[in-house]
């Protein structure tokens, strides 16, 4: 199973440092980033592969959201079936 | 793989936006519970509902974490009630009850069907369980009632009319002390429709299958972005923009409620295409009419706004989902939408233009809080009024009115939560008693014979 990480805030040092040991301590792979600055702020959106994953995808995505209040930046973990259900016809 | 841009609009629509699946339905048939006694017949249904729904707030609450949409209301919606309780109307209540414990026991706000269909006749049971609605709803804090009272093809049963404004007055007696609270779980319906996944009419339809998961889109922040994201655009270019805007939402219900219709093991029924607001500023469908150009919702304008933003969200939602039904269109509740609120305040809002918006949008004159001294007959002769509209133009339409005990015009009453505030609107005071009291059939209109 495919997921979407999306992470946007203020730019500061080591975010994507950050972001990976979270995602590697769970086994879970990187299998694309784009980041880039938009008007300060810090967007970067990952696409992963949960299929060894050591957790489920629910708790991936609270377990991000705790990581994103502590870092002071917003991290979603999403099914990418809901940006496909979307956002094709 | 989908572009990042699509990505970030999405996370802006619920971060922002208030996007939302308004609610994820399981509609249970009853009619296997079915017993000689009304308690065998109690527990049959009590434990029926909380067996095949057991797993409905963790499912959804999974779905919601995995996809990253919020998911605000759980419900189940029973086969009408006046069916099961046909053989022992007068312990109608006992079910009632059941019920109540049912939706409790699984941690649901509201559970729709203590509903009875009466459009052309109504039987004596049916009667009597009709009776059994204040104390019911005064009893009971989940439990949603609704009673069909007319349809296209049948015509409108005054008797049942009749009867509806007297009972609607006793629920807010037997409630007087929250404001006649038990009013807000009571709904009159002209072309009830049997999936219809919105409380408080949601019931679950004879013609149904055992389990189904029908699910309740919104969205009104989304859309008023969307258009304010075009300030200068002429009319056919705003109903465009709300038609793309309404695919992206539907399609958003329409994955949910596959995937929970799966995981539940019930059948995919239907997404109904809905733009309910709530009282949160920012999710009202008043301000997105007020966003085409109006400066007051309920001004000239008003019902020509909403018939262009209800048909253009029939038309993205219906190309985003596989099966379409409940009752589609723009909700206009005025307790519900903070934008509808301050327009009664200010009394640009009447209940002349909401019947005229109820024309040409779902559902009906909703959430509406009239003074406690009006009579029954009145409240009978709005109920007919608005199941003509429903009759003549083939839609559903429905009434849901609190006569506030003790309230007077200026004041307001308050529910609280999803329910919101209400000000009291004014009534006209020139009697129908007459009219109301002759009972009887509106014969079923000309277009109803298309054998």
């Amino acid at each position: 199973m495919r997921a979407v990480v999306t992470v946007v805030g203020k730019d500061k040092t080591g975010i994507i440092a950050k972001i990976a040991t979270f995602l590697a301590e769970r086994e879970v792979n990187i299998l694309d980033i784009s980041q880039t600055i938009m008007d300060e702020y810090f967007t970067m959106i990952m696409m992963v592969d949960l299929s060894h994953a050591t957790a489920e995808l629910a708790v991936l995505a609270e377990e991000s959201r705790q990581l994103g209040e502590k870092i002071g930046m917003s991290i979603h973990i999403q099914h990418e079936n809901i940006f496909n259900a979307m956002h094709s016809v | 793989m989908v572009n990042y841009k699509d990505i970030l609009e999405t996370i802006d629509m619920v971060e922002r936006e208030h996007l939302d699946i308004r609610t994820v339905t399981m509609g249970i048939s009853l009619l296997p519970c079915i017993r000689a006694t009304a308690e065998e017949t109690a527990r049959c249904v009590y434990d029926t509902v909380c067996k095949k729904a057991e797993n409905l707030v963790k499912v959804a609450g999974d779905l919601s974490a995995e996809y990253g949409i919020p998911i605000v209301n759980k419900r189940v919606s029973v086969t009408p009630a006046s069916l099961i309780c046909a053989p022992f109307a007068d312990r109608a209540p006992l079910i009632g009850k059941a019920l109540d414990d049912a939706a409790k026991n699984l941690g649901i706000d509201f559970l729709g069907g203590y509903s009875a269909l009466v459009h052309k006749g109504m039987a004596d049971y049916e009667r009597t369980f009709i009776s059994s609605i204040p104390e019911v709803l005064a009893s009971t804090e989940r439990l949603c009632s609704s009673v069909n009272v007319g349809s296209s093809k049948s015509g409108i049963n005054m008797d049942a009319v009749g009867l509806m404004g007297r009972i609607i007055r006793e629920t807010a007696s037997a409630t007087a002390q929250r404001d006649g609270f038990g009013c807000a779980k009571l709904v009159v319906f002209c072309n009830a429709v049997e999936d219809n996944p919105f409380m408080a009419g949601a019931f679950h339809g004879v013609g149904e299958s055992g389990t189904v998961i029908n699910v309740g889109v919104s969205g009104p922040g989304v859309v008023q972005h969307a258009i304010e994201a075009i300030p200068d655009a002429d009319i056919s270019d705003l109903a465009e923009m709300i038609k793309r805007t309404a695919f992206k939402i539907t399609r958003a219900g329409q994955l949910i409620a596959k995937e929970a219709a799966e995981r539940l093991g019930a059948e995919f029924g239907i997404v109904d295409l809905s733009l309910a607001p709530t009282p949160a500023r920012g999710d009202s469908v008043a301000q997105i009419l007020e966003e085409m150009g109006l400066e007051c919702v309920g001004t000239h304008g008003t019902t020509a706004c909403l018939a262009m933003l209800n048909d253009a969200v029939k038309k993205g939602g219906v190309m985003a989902s596989s099966r379409v039904g409940g009752l589609s269109g723009a909700f206009i509740p005025v307790s519900e939408d903070i934008g509808m609120i301050e327009a009664a305040e200010k009394g640009v809002l009447c209940l002349d233009k909401l019947e005229a918006m109820t024309a040409v949008c779902s559902v009906g004159l909703d959430m509406i809080a009239v003074p406690g001294d009006t009579t029954a007959d009145t409240i009978s002769a709005i109920i007919a009024d608005e199941a003509a509209i429903g009759m003549i133009n083939n839609k559903t339409t429905a009434v849901r009115i609190i006569p506030a005990p003790g309230k007077k015009v200026g004041d307001q009453v308050n529910f609280g939560g999803l329910l919101g505030r209400a000000p009291v609107m004014p009534v006209h005071n020139q009697s129908a008693n007459k009219f109301i009291r002759r009972g009887g059939l509106i014969p079923a209109p000309i277009h109803s014979n298309k054998n």
